[in-house]
């Protein structure tokens, strides 16, 4: 009953958008005088009716309703509660579903409370919302229902890949997905300010917001799904390149991009058209990214399902949904005029050189990441690794990184660079300090070098435009580029000290053995068996002594699931302000000694320290941006009254 | 923001993002079209099964090897496994081309006596013989990379015909034309 | 602000832009051409031998009773091989949990003067549901390589 309750609600959730996009389109064309009116209340009922349907298929995961193929073929009845909820996500027909509630909520939400641009720009927006959320809806009705029964009702589910049962993935995909998506508000804003030629500071204001929330949630999806990956794998490493990864990040370079365009628009009028483009091209990657992983088309460590059909499908989307507004821009955009101006040294140009940054590293992703692509049309199968990426990158990060430091000192459209050097002086001589210990501590490893001197010196630059100020009456959205960029160099540093100091240690050892890494020494006490709720493992105890001190106990396992069969390697780490000690255990050779691998990271847990701070700094800027907004409404709410007042 | 339009220039530039999303889409839309030519039908179509002889999995019914494939009359190879869903929702089929006289083979990948005995008392057993492959050696062997698929065998032991996932009610008199053709 | 000097803003953002774009480009492809890693079956190691030193993939069959394990307890050695050819294989580290004689092995790594194949990873991390592309096709030529020896 629940699963057909919820395919009718997103039936009508679907008919609503397309009355919705009717709507829009009558009322743009002049043809339908009431109708203009009914676009935000349908637009949040939209909202709310997919909510239901996706309520409807958590309550069948949490209730392993057998019949329906979805849960049989992604649950099972001895899973704990909580991946039983999280496998309503952990697949396909979930996660498309997922995907347009986020999309219906987030054009719902706009609907309630976005009053400030021009009516037939906020239709043409909610229009534009609705015409991508149609094409979704089509998607998952006729391709891939989630609420398709099976018949006959097996006797037990298919489980879940147990790599997925962790609690840390459980609301990885959400939080991603709640970025790759709320970045639709942005691409159907650019479309409402294409369409009604409304490119102005009036539509970066209503824009940021949106686009600042879906960055948080996406800064936090990555730095998640990133130690996920370095715990899960038991690879020790915490970025991989992998297509899947790639897809995440190519949003969030494009959405780092249009955050800092949409701050030039919104304050000085300038770089309209390419906000515009951005905007389109934010919310593109989020589309495309999901494409790749989910039509198969590139080979990933994280298989999902894969159905050359519904690539075709998605495929079809993409065309329709990005050529669309990419031809949009270039007919509207030559109209776009130019805008204010700005000299060479000012803090536009600083942000104008980090966007070129920004999207040309988000280029060179996506040819590497289409590359195996490319030579498999000539017979040649390919694949392209750290090796590329990690220099290739590193040519765009570190020139932005250093304009990272230096252009948030810089005045709005004109400066001159003599004013800003005394105040550079202190991140220079850090820089200098930093590039010396680095190139002793760590010789010829030309990047984590390069890294390592940066880190300090950006740091000591994100806190400058503080200087001067009293702290009390600092602005939440400095504060929050302040820490932002602070955390920035945290993760600079945290990665590059990874790569610079690791130690890490293979050997094969009998119990009671001790052996050192780094300034750790681990004896393994004993391994034995134990049973989890629906696996079996082989467990080693290790008393791990940092620099001869009393011994912390680390616990990793190598586990074997029953359904579906398959062994996983559980890490087991132990975090100290310095760094991490990661150990992993690995098979019983033939003369009884046990594999194993251990790593010292000195400083590692900074890169996802830093990739929080990042986020809580984006926070702190959409409160700031959120509290002033409404404190505008009220004055101006104030205002009219008052003159309603005087009228009479 | 009433734009004073400026006689709008011609920038070609601006068409520049929609070219370069057509290379992506045209370099995609050919990665879609290419694989399914590579994997549907599998380059052992027309090739005869390699040697292999795999132990019963299941009480009563003795085990499977490559000398069962030479009785001169075409036969299924079903591949599958207790624990996948899929094998489960085309049991019907199989019990229905088992029912029209067609002469099925099992093979069991990576599962538990136990299990399979299970999933053939609920499903139904339409298999004249079942070899379990335990390291899926077969599997591999003769190209098939999941669960379930199923093979046309002629009576020489020459594959036929590969389908790749399940047999699907409406796929049931496409797999015995493909039987019609292989005992030609 | 005159005309002259907008104008001149103006083409100043336009060649960084084009200049990066370009640079971009070019790095890319340069880059793609060094760094890809090609894939490789044992007979391509055979027939156009990848210089040592590169990354590349190999992929094939662990050949059975090949698989030795060095007296640190983490070094192995095994052959793969794809009927054709056979190439030795050095390891060191812990092996993937479907990693077995007589099963199919991605290996990353470069091969070394003395024409041994140096593992840096070892990909096998796959369930029954997910095999790599390269290991599909891998496994059809394997079979044919089979289907050929019965003959």
């Amino acid at each position: 009953m629940i699963a057909e309750f919820g395919l009718a609600a997103l039936w009508f959730a679907a008919a609503l958008a397309f009355l919705q996009l009717l709507a829009g389109a009558l009322a743009l064309t002049g043809r339908g005088e009431g109708l203009g009116a009914v676009i935000r209340p349908v637009a949040v009922v939209q909202g709310v009716l997919a909510l239901v349907a996706f309520g409807a298929l958590l309550t069948l995961f949490a209730e392993t309703d057998l019949s329906v193929k979805l849960v049989a073929e992604n649950s099972h009845s001895a899973k704990p509660m909580l991946y039983k909820i999280a496998g309503a996500w952990g697949n396909h027909e979930g996660s498309m579903l997922l995907w347009v509630t986020v999309m219906g909520l987030a054009g719902g939400f706009v609907a309630l409370v976005e009053k400030r641009l021009p009516e037939p720009t906020m239709q043409a927006t909610l229009a534009g919302q609705a015409f991508v959320s149609l094409g979704f809806y089509a998607f998952l009705l006729f391709a891939s229902n989630p609420f398709d029964r099976l018949s006959p009702v097996p006797a037990e589910g298919n489980g879940l890949n147990p790599l997925l049962q962790d609690p840390g993935l459980a609301f990885h995909p959400p939080t991603l997905y709640l970025g790759y998506v709320g970045l639709s508000i942005a691409f159907s804003f650019a479309i409402g300010a294409l369409v009604t030629r409304e490119v102005g500071p009036a539509f970066a204001r209503a824009m940021r917001p949106w686009v600042l929330g879906a960055w948080i949630f996406l800064t936090l999806g990555i730095t998640a799904g990133s130690y996920w990956a370095y715990y899960e794998l038991g690879w020790g490493g915490w970025w991989f390149w992998d297509p899947v990864e790639n897809a995440s990040l190519m949003p969030w370079l494009a959405a780092t991009a249009l955050l800092h365009s949409a701050g030039v628009l919104a304050a000085r009028n300038a770089l309209r058209a390419w906000t515009v483009m951005l905007g389109v091209v934010a919310f593109s990657m989020s589309m495309v990214g999901t494409f790749l992983v989910r039509s198969g088309i590139l080979t990933s460590v994280h298989a999902f399902a894969v159905d050359p059909k519904r690539g075709t499908f998605i495929l079809a989307l993409l065309a329709i949904y990005i050529g669309g507004a990419l031809t949009l821009f270039a007919i509207r955009a030559a109209t776009v005029t130019e805008g204010e101006r700005f000299a060479v040294t000012s803090r536009e140009s600083a942000l104008v050189f980090n966007n070129v940054m920004l999207t040309g590293s988000l280029g060179i992703i996506l040819m590497g990441t289409l590359y195996p692509l490319v030579t498999e049309a000539f017979g040649e199968k390919v694949s392209v690794g750290p090796p590329y990426f990690n220099p290739v990158t590193a040519i765009f990060v570190v020139p932005m990184l250093i304009v990272l430091a230096i252009g948030p000192l810089l005045r709005w459209r004109r400066d001159n660079v003599k004013r800003i050097a005394p105040m550079l002086a202190i991140p220079a001589v850090l820089a200098v300090l930093a590039l010396g210990a680095a190139i002793v501590l760590a010789p010829g490893r030309v990047l984590p070098i390069i890294g390592l001197a940066l880190a300090p010196a950006i740091a000591a630059a994100s806190v400058l435009p503080l200087r001067g100020r009293k702290l009390r009456q600092v602005k939440l959205p400095l504060w929050g580029m302040v820490l932002a960029h602070l955390g920035v160099a945290m993760a600079l540093f945290g990665m590059a000290s990874d790569s610079a100091f690791t130690t890490e240690k293979l050997v094969a050892v009998r119990v009671g053995d001790v052996t050192p890494v780094g300034p750790w020494s681990i004896r393994v006490a004993a391994v034995e068996p134990i049973a989890g709720p629906n696996w079996t493992a082989l467990e080693a105890e290790m008393q791990a002594s940092y620099e001869g001190s009393a011994p912390v106990v680390l616990r990793p396992q190598a586990r074997t699931f029953w359904a579906p069969p398959q062994n996983t390697a559980e890490s087991a780490l132990h975090t100290r302000w310095n760094g991490q000690l990661y150990t992993v255990l690995g098979d019983q050779a033939a003369d009884g000694r046990w594999q194993l691998r251990l790593w010292w990271k000195p400083f590692v847990p900074m890169i996802w320290l830093g990739g929080v701070l990042i986020a809580l700094g984006g926070l702190l800027a959409l409160l700031g941006r959120v509290a002033s907004d409404v404190r505008r409404l009220v004055v101006r709410d104030r205002i009219a009254f008052r003159r309603e007042r005087q009228g009479r | 923001m009433s734009d004073v339009t400026p006689p709008a220039k011609r920038r070609w530039s601006l068409w520049l993002p929609l070219l370069l999303f057509g290379l992506f889409v045209a370099l995609v839309a050919w990665g879609l079209i290419v694989p399914k030519d590579n994997n549907v039908p599998s380059r052992l179509v027309g090739h005869p099964l390699p040697q292999f002889a795999l132990p019963a999995g299941a009480e009563g019914k003795p085990g499977l090897a490559r000398a069962d494939f030479a009785g001169g009359k075409p036969r299924l190879l079903n591949i599958f496994a207790s624990w996948c869903i899929p094998c489960a929702a085309e049991a019907p089929q199989l019990a229905q081309l088992a029912a029209a006289g067609v002469e099925i083979d099992g093979v069991a990948v990576r599962d538990r006596k136990d299990d399979l005995a299970a999933f053939l008392a609920r499903n139904g057993n339409p298999y004249a013989r079942i070899g379990t492959d335990d390291l899926s050696t077969l599997q591999l062997a003769i190209g098939s990379s999941g669960v379930p698929e199923t093979y046309v065998i002629d009576g020489k032991g020459t594959i036929r015909y590969q389908h790749i996932g399940d047999i699907r009610p409406d796929d049931v008199p496409m797999i015995l034309k493909k039987l019609e053709e292989a005992s030609l | 602000m005159s005309a002259i000097k907008a104008k001149h803003q103006r083409l100043i953002l336009v060649l960084i832009a084009l200049v990066a774009l370009i640079g971009a480009a070019l790095l890319a492809i340069y880059a793609l051409r060094n760094q890809a890693s090609y894939f490789y079956l044992p007979a391509d190691i055979a027939a156009k031998p990848p210089e040592p030193g590169r990354a590349i993939r190999l992929g094939g069959m662990v050949e059975g009773g090949s698989l030795r394990t060095d007296a640190d307890g983490v070094t192995i050695h095994f052959i793969v091989g794809d009927g054709k050819n056979r190439v030795p294989v050095t390891f060191k580290g812990i092996v993937p949990d479907l990693f077995k004689e007589g099963s199919g092995v991605v290996a990353e790594g470069k091969m070394s003067p003395d024409k041994t194949f140096v593992a840096d990873n070892l990909l096998a991390k796959h369930d029954e549901k997910y095999v790599p592309r390269e290991m599909k096709d891998m496994t059809e030529a394997q079979a044919r390589a089979a289907v050929k020896e019965t003959r």
